[in-house]
């Protein structure tokens, strides 16, 4: 193989540092807290929430299409853009495969922390019901699962093959272990053909996969009568919002990830603008599915209706619905059109904004539905007419965050984030392009 | 030698496609030809007998189309799953006569064990419009025919009879409420904490009617689990009606069965389809689809004063915790 010295001197995983350690430190500190939370919860029943029989979905599912919302990101990332041909794509890849995977495993486990009989999980399989959009979830998110780690893992192998020979001396443990997972990569010919069609058909199969993934998310709330849900309009607004969301996260991580490993030379300002127009074009399809649901509805409306946009927009919702709309959608969108809203910085705060605005949509989805019923509230207590996450729930719900990002960690830890191998032949390609026009 | 092997292979392959095709065809047709003989030969021996209609008329049938059945009505065995064979179970309830005197939902917490906070039964202060008059509104499971919430389960833990009942069964339910959010009534509850049902519990275990705890809703409840109105099969299959007709004073609640076409609430018995007609009886939410198995009667010519019945609202509580 050809010397790759300096690309592996920049890119290969490193040991953490100082801020590395605590960072890892603190996300168990958190998990550890879920996880005693979570124990509560199973020994005295979900009483230790705020969900009632009216408010009977909460964080918990928001949470869950929140993280099923931004494993969109490999699909809309790596697919669409290599469809599409934009080679600039390159050295961001492999963090949205690894958002991608980290998200989708971080969503089932979420939805069973949801269920009243979480030991009765394997019902599912013996007794599942395939008219049930629940079965649906069951069947695409595991297959999800699959397909991201592929789309992860192919485009590793050449990547394992390199840090094997690199890690040899320095640290032969770690070596032997990019030894077993580069399946015996030795850069041949016919290696290459294999997995660069394997390469390909994963990548236009993960379309029709999270296509699919967002939609049946969806379904799960347009196949009941609420108000809210029943839009025909939700798979594609779910589309639309995951690739927000996705992007969004990706922006965030793309610009800790830069700095932390000074990796200036390979992710540039030029791909921050160019991920920014990306950005801001899925918020403008967000901006139109938005205007749909909350605009048009004030012209002619059900009763029903009217009375949950007006909750949302002048009720008790009012002041996270425009939190939402306008912090997470409006501001982004007349930053991002600007080019120096596109420069690394403002593309992080802008990112954080649309993540923490994308959480707090999810949430404005599923809880102000659920205090619209048909029949009024009466004969439950007081209390029942409201709903706010109770300290169990959002220890269990930080908890879940942490641990996607501490599944983020880990990979990043331990993987290349930029592709080597491509980068590489990308490096060769433009110099024989430079040798061949001078 | 490869390919030797491979078009033997296929050539066995081949035969036995064949071999089994032909088998199940013939023993399709032999099947179908001798279900034909036998009916053929039940025609030969047609013995022709009197019967009377139902409009007075005596007409001749053949024995051979003549079956015997089984009206006893006495409890038969059945699959719990399936129900009562031959009877569709519905209700009516008269808002005419509905003070909001609550022996209803009384009667229901007491014999259901109920010690949450919802009750299953709910008697609504309902007004459309300022304009509408008010009305007190009893509501129970409608046990639909087309049921929203057996559609959602995952693991049909919740199902339709044909009977007519929609039943749970509490040992399967994995607790995602996925049938909560689908009914448009509210009429599902959720056993979030343990229900302390203590005594129950031990003395359905000792009975070991847990197994059967589709038909014994709420004894016991389970933590984690749904439960709702159940039409009481436990009561009905003894031919006694649900505990919330008996209890009301007023003979707001009619029980009986479509094939009958009859209803009763203890004390009058009426021709359903007549008393539909008479007194315009309809469903709730009834262009949703669902098609509700309770059957409502306007409030006209009410015999008391809606304002009579505030006395006894509570909107916040519908399950009474001294005892």
């Amino acid at each position: 193989m050809k010397n790759y010295d300096i690309l592996l001197n920049d890119l290969a995983p490193q040991k953490f540092g100082k801020k590395g350690v605590i960072w890892t430190i603190s996300l168990i500190v958190l998990i550890i807290l879920g996880i005693i939370a979570y124990i509560d919860q199973i020994i005295k029943g979900q009483v230790v929430t705020n969900m009632n029989d009216y408010a009977l979905w909460g964080v918990y599912i928001s949470n869950f299409v929140f993280f099923v919302a931004t494993s969109f990101v490999s699909t809309i990332t790596v697919a669409v853009l290599r469809l599409t041909n934009n080679s600039w794509r390159t050295p961001i890849v492999r963090i949205a495969e690894i958002i991608s995977v980290a998200a989708i495993i971080m969503a089932g486990l979420t939805i069973t922390i949801d269920m009243g009989r979480p030991d009765r999980l394997l019902n599912l399989f013996i007794y599942g019901r395939m008219q049930s959009p629940i079965t649906w979830d069951v069947i695409i998110i595991p297959t999800y699962v699959v397909v991201s780690l592929l789309l992860l893992y192919f485009p590793l192998l050449p990547d394992f093959g390199l840090l094997n020979k690199y890690y040899k001396e320095k640290q032969p443990k770690l070596s032997k272990w990019y030894e077993k997972l580069s399946l015996n990569w030795t850069g041949s010919d016919a290696q290459k053909t294999i997995q660069l069609k394997s390469i390909h058909i994963i990548a236009i199969l993960i379309i029709p996969v999270g296509f699919m993934l967002q939609t049946i998310d969806a379904w799960l709330f347009s196949t009941l009568f609420r108000v809210g849900w029943d839009s025909t309009n939700l798979g594609a607004y779910f589309i639309s919002g995951a690739s927000v969301a996705g992007v969004g996260a990706l922006v965030c991580a793309v610009y800790v990830l830069q700095k932390v490993y000074k990796l200036e030379n390979y992710i540039t300002d030029f791909h921050f603008d160019k991920l920014g127009k990306f950005l801001v074009l899925t918020c403008l399809i967000y901006l139109y599915f938005n205007l749909n649901e909350y605009l048009i509805p004030q012209l002619t409306s059900k009763k029903e209706a009217t009375t949950h946009i007006n909750v949302l927009m002048t009720g008790e919702f009012a002041p996270l619905f425009w939190f939402v709309i306008i912090g997470g959608l409006i501001i982004p969108i007349i930053v991002l059109l600007f080019k120096k809203g596109r420069k690394p910085l403002p593309m992080f705060l802008i990112g954080l904004l649309v993540v923490i605005g994308s959480w707090w949509k999810r949430y404005l989805i599923v809880t102000p539905t659920l205090l619209h019923p048909f029949l009024p509230i009466q004969g439950v207590p007081e209390e029942w007419r409201h709903y706010f996450p109770s300290i169990h729930e959002w220890l269990i719900t930080i908890a879940t965050l942490a641990m996607a990002l501490l599944i983020i960690t880990l990979l990043v830890r331990y993987l290349p984030i930029i592709p080597i191998q491509r980068t590489a032949d990308e490096q060769e390609e433009l110099k024989i392009n430079k040798s061949t026009k001078s | 030698m490869k390919n030797n092997k491979t078009t033997s292979r296929r050539k066995f392959l081949d035969k036995g496609l064949k071999i089994s095709l032909t088998t199940v065809i013939s023993g399709l047709g032999i099947t179908k030809l001798a279900s034909k003989l036998n009916a053929q030969a039940d025609e030969k021996t047609d013995v022709k007998m009197e019967l009377m209609t139902t409009d007075g008329t005596i007409i001749q049938v053949g024995s051979s189309e003549v079956m015997e059945m089984d009206n006893s009505k006495k409890h038969k065995e059945y699959n719990v799953r399936e129900g009562m064979p031959n009877r569709k179970f519905v209700m009516v309830i008269d808002l005419a006569k509905c003070k909001n005197a609550l022996k209803c939902q009384n009667a229901c917490n007491k014999h259901h064990y109920i010690t949450g906070n919802h009750a299953w039964l709910k008697v609504y202060k309902m007004q459309e419009d300022a304009d509408t008059a008010p009305y007190w509104m009893p509501t129970t499971c409608m046990h639909c025919d087309h049921p929203a919430c057996v559609t959602v389960c995952p693991v049909d833990a919740t199902f339709k009879r044909r009977d007519g009942l929609v039943l749970i069964d509490n040992e399967r339910c994995i607790g995602c409420r996925f049938c909560m959010a689908a009914c448009p009534y509210s009429t599902r509850v959720f056993n979030w904490s343990e229900p302390n049902q203590d005594e129950i519990t031990m003395l359905m275990e000792m009975e070991h009617q847990t197994h059967n705890s589709a038909e014994f809703a709420g004894l016991p409840s389970i933590k984690g689990t749904v439960d709702k109105c159940d039409f009481c099969p436990h009561t009905i299959k003894e031919n006694i009606l649900p505990h919330c007709v008996t209890a009301c004073p007023n003979g707001v609640f009619y029980f009986g069965d479509k094939y009958e076409d009859t209803v009763t609430n203890g004390e009058e018995t009426l021709r359903l389809s007549q008393l539909l007609i008479d007194k315009h009886g309809y469903r709730l939410m009834e262009g949703l689809g669902t098609k509700p198995s309770v059957f409502y009667l306007p409030p006209v010519d009410r015999l008391v004063d809606f304002k009579e019945g505030l006395e006894s609202f509570t909107d916040f509580k519908s399950v009474d915790k001294s005892e």
